[in-house]
């Protein structure tokens, strides 16, 4: 038996009258506590002597910071892309080779990847090349270990993004003459990419975060930067609640600018 | 006249299912040949063979005396000069109507942007929405995707047009602008191939009529014969059950 039918106008009504009550139960107090953290560590920053010397000597740390990010995600995205394609591709070997990459990646820890990778693997691939161990610098090293390991990660974003565009996006692709390589570069790319983007930038965040772990090869990046400050001061808190603050600010930015984009971009569908 | 397209003994398997089963059908320049036939008799499946979107399991397809399923020829080729309209449009949601009747022009047909949207504009038009050319489908309604997916194909400068049920996700009020394009298409003398349902169309277009089922051809015969006299009784069947609707 059917229902009573609600009608448009009641449900309009109710969200109305209930507007103020969900907007006050909606209200992101959990970024007015993040601000107030950051507001009161910025103060401290500058008011404390202390707090004010140990950001005076990590902040620096941050130019490395953010390159070890960009150059390390910006490779990420063209090794995760050449995965993802590999991993949907017709020919087996190539399939077998990038499913391999992905599992293996995700198989181990990240710390553990970064120390096998800068230490065994690329002094081992570079030799290989007749090129100079010393000559990698390890910065270079720590981009390359986060480029591969987030790259097997960005491999399946990318994957689900292409195989999510429908097939019949392809066909008429192929129907209009286009090899593969065009349908893909032209049609599916474009819309896939649209489609994950939110969740790229998800992976940046976090690779921003997780390039504290090239502190265990000493690359003086912020991390880095707070672990000398304290084993030289032995002023561990102030140390380490500034990068704390350093990396929430970065972070929160972040995430906020993406809520943002995330909005207009399904706001855009519509 | 010319035989443009030549289908002999085309067999298509999916997995165990024998979606068709030997069909052989020539098919002259400038005709228009509608297929009919009950769900799952193999229509699209020889439709989408005729443009390599499936791989015949055996049986050959040749266009213009090309054929396909040699390795030799190049499929891409013989793409851009059969155009294909789907029931779901399919067009490209991130590109603008005139992006989407220009890129394979552009990429295909190696034409530089300008002529390229030169000839996209004069397609537009013919299908009667050149207003439309900066908007994107989400924004039109299904009758006038449809229609811009007709001028996609048609900017190609196909000697072949394929329709699989182009009117069967349209409202009904759309129906008609998309049928009149197709038909005025027929008149200019372009050699159609076309799945629909849509009797007024067929016996206002259609030079043959092919009555499909069980993945095989039943019976060939013009709009008229196969309306008023159909000679088989799986036709005269199928025939009973559309036409009362
Ligand atoms: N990709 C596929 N995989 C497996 N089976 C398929 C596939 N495509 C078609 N078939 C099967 O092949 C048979 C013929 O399908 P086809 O789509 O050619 O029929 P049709 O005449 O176009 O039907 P409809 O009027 O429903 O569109 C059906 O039994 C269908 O289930
Ligand atoms: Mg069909």
């Amino acid at each position: 038996m059917a229902g009573p039918e609600v009608t448009p106008s009641f449900s309009t009504d109710s969200r109305n009258r209930n507007e103020p009550f969900v907007a006050w139960r909606e209200f992101p107090w959990w970024l007015v506590a993040i601000f107030i953290f950051l507001g009161v560590m910025t103060y401290l920053i500058l008011t404390d002597e202390e707090i004010n010397q140990a950001f005076v000597f990590i902040f620096p740390g941050i130019t490395t910071t953010l390159y070890l990010t960009l150059g390390g995600f910006g490779l990420a995205l063209v090794f995760g892309l050449l995965a993802g394609l590999g991993r949907i591709s017709q020919n087996r070997l190539i399939r077998n080779i990038a499913i391999t990459y992905v599992e293996f990646i995700r198989g181990v820890p990240t710390l553990v990847l970064i120390l096998t990778l800068a230490f065994v693997i690329v002094p081992a691939v570079s030799a290989s090349f007749g090129i100079d161990n010393r000559d990698v610098s390890i910065e270079l090293r720590a981009i390359l270990a986060l480029a591969i390991i987030y790259g097997a990660f960005l491999a399946e974003i990318f994957r689900a993004g292409i195989e999510s565009i429908s097939k019949g996006q392809m066909e008429a692709a192929r129907s209009l003459g286009m090899t593969t390589r065009q349908a893909m570069q032209y049609i599916i790319l474009p819309q896939a990419i649209r489609n994950i983007s939110p969740a790229l930038g998800n992976d940046f965040i976090a690779m921003l975060k997780d390039s504290s772990l090239a502190s265990v090869l000493a690359v003086r990046e912020l991390t880095q930067r707070s672990r000398l400050h304290a084993g030289s001061t032995f002023r561990f808190p102030e140390a380490y609640l500034v990068i704390v603050f350093l990396y929430l600010a970065m972070t929160i930015t972040l995430s906020l600018l993406l809520r943002w984009y995330e909005r207009r971009l399904r706001v855009g569908e519509r | 006249m010319n035989d443009m397209i030549v289908i002999k003994d085309l067999h298509k398997y999916f997995g165990h299912i024998e979606a068709v089963k030997g069909v052989d059908l020539t098919i002259r320049q400038g005709e228009v040949v509608i297929v009919i036939g009950p769900s799952g008799s193999g229509k699209s499946t020889v439709l989408r063979c005729i443009n390599h979107l499936e791989t015949p399991t055996s049986g050959g397809i040749y266009i213009e005396g090309v054929h396909l399923e040699d390795k030799k020829t190049d499929i891409n080729a013989v793409r851009a000069e059969v155009g294909m309209v789907f029931q779901q449009f399919n067009l490209f949601p991130h590109l603008t109507a005139l992006e989407n009747v220009t890129i394979a022009q552009r990429l295909v047909r190696k034409r530089d942007k300008a002529e390229a949207e030169r000839i996209g504009m004069a397609q537009l038009e013919r299908v009667g929405i050149p207003e439309k050319a900066n908007a994107y489908p989400r924004q039109l309604s299904g009758g006038q995707q449809q229609r811009v997916a007709i001028a996609r194909s048609l900017a190609m400068n196909p000697k072949i047009m394929l329709f699989d049920e182009p009117t069967s996700a349209l409202d009904p009020e759309m129906i008609k602008e998309v049928l009149d394009v197709m038909l005025d298409l027929a008149k200019e003398g372009m050699t159609m191939v076309v799945v629909t349902h849509e009797m007024g169309f067929a016996r206002a277009a259609a030079d043959r009529m092919v009555f499909m089922d069980g993945g095989q051809v039943v019976e060939i015969a013009s709009p008229e014969e196969l309306y008023n006299n159909p000679q088989h009784q799986r036709t005269k069947l199928f025939l009973s059950k559309i036409l009362t609707h």
